[in-house]
């Protein structure tokens, strides 16, 4: 709670500062350019994009969204933009209890200070597809190839205001398909909500709860019932006992076994269903 | 850490962006202002402004109808019934329907004569026609779309013709129309008084300029507050919402902040050759209907 008061303090104080930066620069006719390169060797390039990016908002308005966006995925998921917003407009006070977690270890902190990114452009996915089977990079690979997915589908976050929750935004959505990869779980609806269901036990995202929920009432008889029968105990049990999955240096770990990484993290995996 | 619903709040910033804005918009003083003009409450060269409008118009084509019913409650079509009203188009005319984009008035205007036609079978009918001009082809496909799913084609009495062009420069000969319509349209064009002398140029004499436009709220304070609340606090996240379009509609409320009051569009109206100039204020000042005649 302290840190949280002590976290916000210094976010509000240095939104303060740069406002005053602003206000001074244009009454002392500092050409903006100066001020610009002063501030900007001190921000990194996640920061400066988002900051160009950025849609300042209200509350009235973050409530607005919260709510319209909810009904507006409920009614159609394939606005995967509007449970993005979602996600933006309900998730501070869980990113910043991530936050928190990511920076009591001490893989989590390297993520926080070094802000990499998942996309075509910095995972060489060549690379990945030679790997041994085994291994992460390899099963990665394997699971984008399988269901037709690229990392690059992710949206940028827009209505946050502080870049460092935004950046956890980000990184959630950007390891959303390592961790269907090694919960081996594929990207049908059935897949999607038990993945959801771990993300929401093990991060407390509100959207992840909403998803899970909204998302399972969706499924059809027969998926209904494995859901029932099969993937929601699992998917319950596996959120609790998982540690942390936001605090894992996924890029570093490519060339480990799968296999490994499942019991550091205390993952289980779901049996076929036959053998059930 | 749970956000209470301010009101207060809510007025705070939105005047906290009005003062960060025109901030901005005072640093762009010292360079030529003729190279400048706004783009909403920004601040851009002018030569971009064309194409910046294009891009908005381009991204909100698909769902503009839908968000025009969405944002009026349904009142821009009680609004342009009016128009057409006040047009009071006969046998004969020849309407250029500018900005026409996705079709309202044209349509509006379509049935108008259709069903005067009707009823004058055994009168002497002239032909009439109607051109409907859009700088933007993805309004204009949108338009075209719509008339044939409407029925809304050429026919023995009434020549239907779509037209992409500018309205500062338009690609038609002078003195060919006899209407001349524009609704929530000139608000977006970069050289409004531009747009005025090429209205002028092309109609014929005795012909009438008619413009339907967002305007301001007069003597009304209460009312002005919550038209901007609506307008700032509400119409972006809807067009978020509905159509997945955040800058476009934070352009839209702020461009009609910017647009000239009613005294002040009549007097460049009538600078650009029109006489008997006058306007009408609808729904308690928000549009008006502003009208002029070649003479």
């Amino acid at each position: 709670m302290q840190t949280l008061q002590k976290l916000s303090k210094i976010v509000s104080t240095a939104r303060i500062n740069s406002q005053r930066r602003i206000i001074t620069s244009s009454l002392a006719h500092i050409p903006e350019n100066q001020i610009k390169n002063d501030a900007e060797s001190q921000i990194d390039k996640f920061t400066k994009e988002f900051n160009e990016r950025k849609i300042e908002i209200s509350d009235f308005q973050r409530a607005l969204l919260a709510v319209g966006s909810s009904v507006s995925a409920l009614l159609d998921p394939r606005r995967h933009d509007m449970i993005a917003c979602l996600g933006e407009t309900t998730g501070d006070q869980a990113l910043m209890q991530i936050y928190e977690k990511m920076m009591a270890s001490e893989e989590g902190r390297q993520i926080i200070s070094e802000k990499p990114r998942i996309n075509t452009k910095t995972v060489n996915l060549d690379e990945l597809k030679i790997m041994p089977e085994n291994t992460l990079g390899y099963q990665y690979w394997k699971f984008l190839n399988d269901n037709q997915v690229t990392p690059d589908s992710r949206l940028d976050v827009r209505f946050m205001d502080d870049p460092m929750l935004a950046y956890v935004m980000t990184r959630y959505r950007e390891v959303h398909d390592l961790i269907h990869t090694v919960l081996g779980m594929k990207t049908n609806m059935l897949g999607e909500v038990a993945v959801k269901w771990v993300e929401a036990l093990n991060t407390g995202l509100p959207m992840c709860y909403g998803g899970a929920i909204f998302g399972a009432m969706r499924l059809k008889t027969k998926h209904r019932k494995l859901y029932q029968q099969y993937y929601l105990p699992w998917a319950l049990k596996n959120g609790r006992n998982t540690k942390p999955l936001m605090n894992v240096y996924w890029e570093k770990r490519w060339q480990q076994d799968i296999g490994d990484i499942q019991k550091e993290l205390r993952i289980e995996l779901l049996p076929p269903i036959d053998l059930l | 850490m749970f956000r209470k619903l301010n009101l207060f709040k809510i007025y705070r910033t939105f005047n906290k962006r009005q003062l960060s804005l025109s901030i901005r918009c005072c640093n762009n003083f010292t360079e030529e202002s003729k190279d400048f003009t706004h783009f909403g409450f920004e601040t851009v060269k002018t030569d971009e402004k064309t194409e910046k409008v294009h891009q908005v118009f381009k991204d909100v084509a698909e769902k503009y109808d839908l968000m025009n019913d969405a944002m009026s409650m349904g009142i821009h079509r009680l609004w342009k019934d009016i128009f057409l009203e006040r047009l009071y188009p006969t046998l004969g005319t020849k309407l250029l329907d500018v900005a026409g984009g996705t079709g309202d008035i044209a349509f509006r205007y379509i049935n108008y004569i259709n069903n005067l036609n009707k009823s004058n079978q055994d009168a002497y009918s002239k032909k009439s026609s109607v051109t409907i001009l859009d700088i933007n082809q993805h309004m204009l496909n949108v338009g075209m779309e719509r008339a044939e799913k409407l029925g809304h084609i050429s026919n023995e009495t009434l020549d239907v013709e779509w037209v992409c062009g500018n309205a500062e420069e338009l690609p038609l000969e002078s003195d060919q129309f006899t209407a001349y319509t524009i609704a929530f349209g000139i608000r977006n064009v970069t050289h409004i008084d531009k747009a005025l002398r090429e209205a002028y140029r092309v109609l014929k004499p005795g012909g009438r300029f008619m413009c339907l436009e967002f305007s301001h709220i007069e003597n009304n304070e209460t009312l002005q507050w919550l038209y901007d609340q609506y307008s700032f606090q509400v119409i972006p996240p809807m067009g978020q919402i509905l159509a997945n379009q955040w800058q476009p509609y934070q352009y839209l409320v702020e461009s009609i902040r910017k647009f000239p009051k009613k005294l002040e569009f009549k007097s460049m109206i009538e600078e650009a050759g029109f006489k008997q100039v006058t306007y009408e204020n609808l729904t308690l000042g928000i549009c008006a209907i502003h009208s002029g005649f070649k003479l």
